[in-house]
């Protein structure tokens, strides 16, 4: 096992490494002079050059790297270009949001789409099994946005029971209301995740079925379903648990994507919006973190799939 | 003969038939567009805003009375364009990973294993919000990220398959009487990887369209002269409460297209499957006696394929 940690906190390291650099270098190729667009069309040569000097922009760029990289390991992202303020605040400020949104997105997500895929492949010779399948490859396809604005359209016009817009602007501090603002946003991109989950635990499950052990257990005397709930499920929740982390891409993708639809102020609607003004070192901390969660989570699930695998678990041993 | 069999194959199955037909439809609606469309896309009419569906406008009209039905129709060429140029990219790249992760020497090819398993978890919409931050956003940042972005999946898909293949007799056989590497690759990897390939390439146009819809949507994709679905969204959205039915047309167009390129990649998955060709249509994928687990990247349904 510490052999195995060591190698996949090792790789998470590596990982946060070429991260950091291919987000430098792509955000150095900016064109244009990032000095000359603060000060303005009426800001002198020797204001550009002051302001290029304060902003390290005159150093070479391995040492701006250098600069920078060593501030990401202090959990220090810089200052915005426009504003001056620190962006780690705002940053933590705005993972208010997106991360509560994320975690009630996968509960969705997991919460539709594992027992649908079950309950799909075991029928998945009758019509009704016929039918999910159908759903869910239908779901899988819908755009993240176009769900989210059905969703406005019809709690929004018609059932009018949701909030469809914004976030309370004192936060957490009435936990309800805040809540409630989620729910439409992390239903919408749970709808569309769970349809992913559905499908890669409907082909695990008939896979399952197909499985000597499950069929051992219904030679003895146990309904197929049952065979396959005692036996298969544990192996089908691993490979589950071990599709999560690429899930939790998409539910960056999704936050961002959301987020700009139901106006919250999160972390992926700041980056929106600071793409748009070009406010180098936020969207450069914004990438950053966003890139670090996925990550992390990739990191976590691996260890925990390492743990929970009763067979790699005696490869440890 | 085999590749004929195929694509029979393909076209028996009802999915494969209808997603190939809905493909062809939009090929066809882009070429028809670049000549024809009803009316004028981009012609504004503050008289004719919101009007209903009508022999005229067939999906109405939108808020500075463009006709939605000829805008819809004006951007599939659009959407034909990035899918495809996203795709080119992203097998080329795939190839290249792949290639280099797969056929070179010891330490080139585990170097590139490591950093192929590093990229494949960024998200694309990160890359792509990048390159926007970078040139702003355009059509082009948007086939380059999702091409590069996926393409690290096709080389991690890839990569397996081909060291599989290169460990067979028949490639062992064709070195040993003087084959080079690139006369291997030709003859022998290539047409046996190929069926992996179409799957991934359907995939990859899929993401490319859904990532089109979703960066136009936040004003990092298609230009304002550019006839976009997402586009077209992100306008019709300001006026959701309003007028709630306009956004049901370039929503469905988005969703039956990335519906008809999933369907197809999984047709293409079993049709080239020659133990599932010959059975009737329909109960292809029934049983479940797919040789590969749930586990094989190759054939599990690709769970990074979401907006």
């Amino acid at each position: 096992m510490t052999r195995f940690l060591l190698g996949r906190v090792a790789l998470f390291a590596l990982g946060l490494a070429v991260a950091s650099v291919l987000i430098f270098v792509t955000l150095r190729l900016l064109p244009g002079d990032v000095a000359q667009s603060i000060a303005g069309t009426t800001g002198s040569p020797a204001q550009v050059a002051a302001i290029r000097a304060s902003l390290g922009l005159d150093q070479p760029v391995v040492v701006q790297y250098l600069d920078w990289a060593g501030g990401l390991l202090r959990l220090d992202l810089g200052e915005s270009l426009v504003t001056g303020t620190p962006v780690a605040d705002e940053v933590a400020e705005k993972l208010g949001v997106t991360l509560p949104l994320a975690g009630m997105s996968l509960v969705v997500g997991l919460a539709v789409g594992v027992p649908l895929g079950v309950v799909a492949a075991i029928r998945h010779h009758r019509p009704s099994g016929a039918v999910l399948g159908v759903v869910a490859q239908l779901l899988a396809a819908v755009p993240v946005v176009w769900a989210g604005m059905l969703l406005i359209a019809l709690f929004g016009v018609t059932l009018r029971v949701l909030p469809t817009q914004g976030f309370p602007v004192d936060g957490w501090e009435e936990p309800g209301r805040a809540l409630r603002s989620l729910v439409l946003p992390a239903v919408t991109i749970g709808l569309v995740e769970g349809a992913v989950l559905f499908r890669f635990t409907r082909s695990a499950v008939v896979g399952a079925l197909d499985e000597d052990y499950v069929r051992a257990a219904a030679a003895k005397g146990m309904t197929t379903t049952r065979a396959l709930l005692r036996h298969g499920l544990p192996n089908v929740l691993l490979s589950v648990v071990s599709v999560l982390g690429l899930q939790v891409a998409g539910l960056v993708v999704g936050a961002v994507v959301v987020e700009q639809l139901f106006a919250l102020p999160g972390l992926g609607r700041m980056l929106v919006s600071d793409v748009g003004r070009r406010d180098l070192t936020k969207v450069q901390g914004e990438l950053m973190t966003l890139t670090a969660l996925v990550l992390l989570v990739g990191l976590v699930v691996d260890v925990v799939h390492r743990r929970l695998d009763p067979r790699l678990r005696e490869q440890d041993a | 003969m085999r590749r004929r069999s195929a694509l029979g194959a393909l076209l028996r199955r009802p999915a494969g038939a209808a997603a190939a037909g809905w493909l062809a439809l939009l090929l066809v609606g882009a070429l028809v567009s670049r000549v024809w469309t009803p009316l004028d896309p981009f012609t504004t009419d503050p008289y004719s805003a919101w009007l209903p569906p009508s022999a005229a406008h067939l999906f109405g009209t939108d808020g500075v009375g463009r006709d939605i039905a000829s805008y819809v129709l004006a951007a599939t060429g659009t959407t034909v364009v990035v899918a495809v140029s996203a795709g080119v990219v992203a097998v080329l790249v795939g190839l290249a990973l792949a290639a280099l992760g797969s056929l070179t020497a010891r330490p080139v090819r585990e170097a590139t294993a490591v950093l192929i398993d590093v990229l494949v978890a960024f998200p694309t919409i990160l890359v792509a919000m990048a390159l926007a931050a970078a040139f702003g956003g355009s059509l082009a940042v948007v086939v380059v990220a999702t091409g590069v972005g996926y393409g690290v999946t096709i080389a991690r898909v890839s990569r397996a398959e081909i060291r599989r293949v290169v460990r067979e007799d028949y490639v062992t056989a064709a070195r040993a009487s003087g084959a080079g590497t690139a006369a291997v690759l030709r003859r022998h990897v290539l047409p046996n990887i190929a069926p992996v390939f179409v799957v991934q390439l359907s995939l990859a146009m899929a993401t490319s369209v859904l990532a089109e819809a979703g960066l136009s949507f936040l004003g990092y994709g298609a230009s304002a002269e550019t006839a976009s679905w997402g586009r077209l969204l992100a306008d019709l959205q300001k006026f959701l409460g309003v007028h709630p039915w306009t956004v049901v047309w370039p929503g469905l167009a988005i969703t039956l297209t990335v519906l008809a390129l999933n369907l197809l990649g999984d047709a293409v998955r079993d049709a080239a499957d020659p133990r599932l060709r010959d059975r009737p249509a329909g109960t292809g994928r029934a049983g479940g006696r797919r040789p590969a687990g749930p586990a094989d990247p190759a054939r599990s349904p690709a769970p990074e394929v979401t907006s």
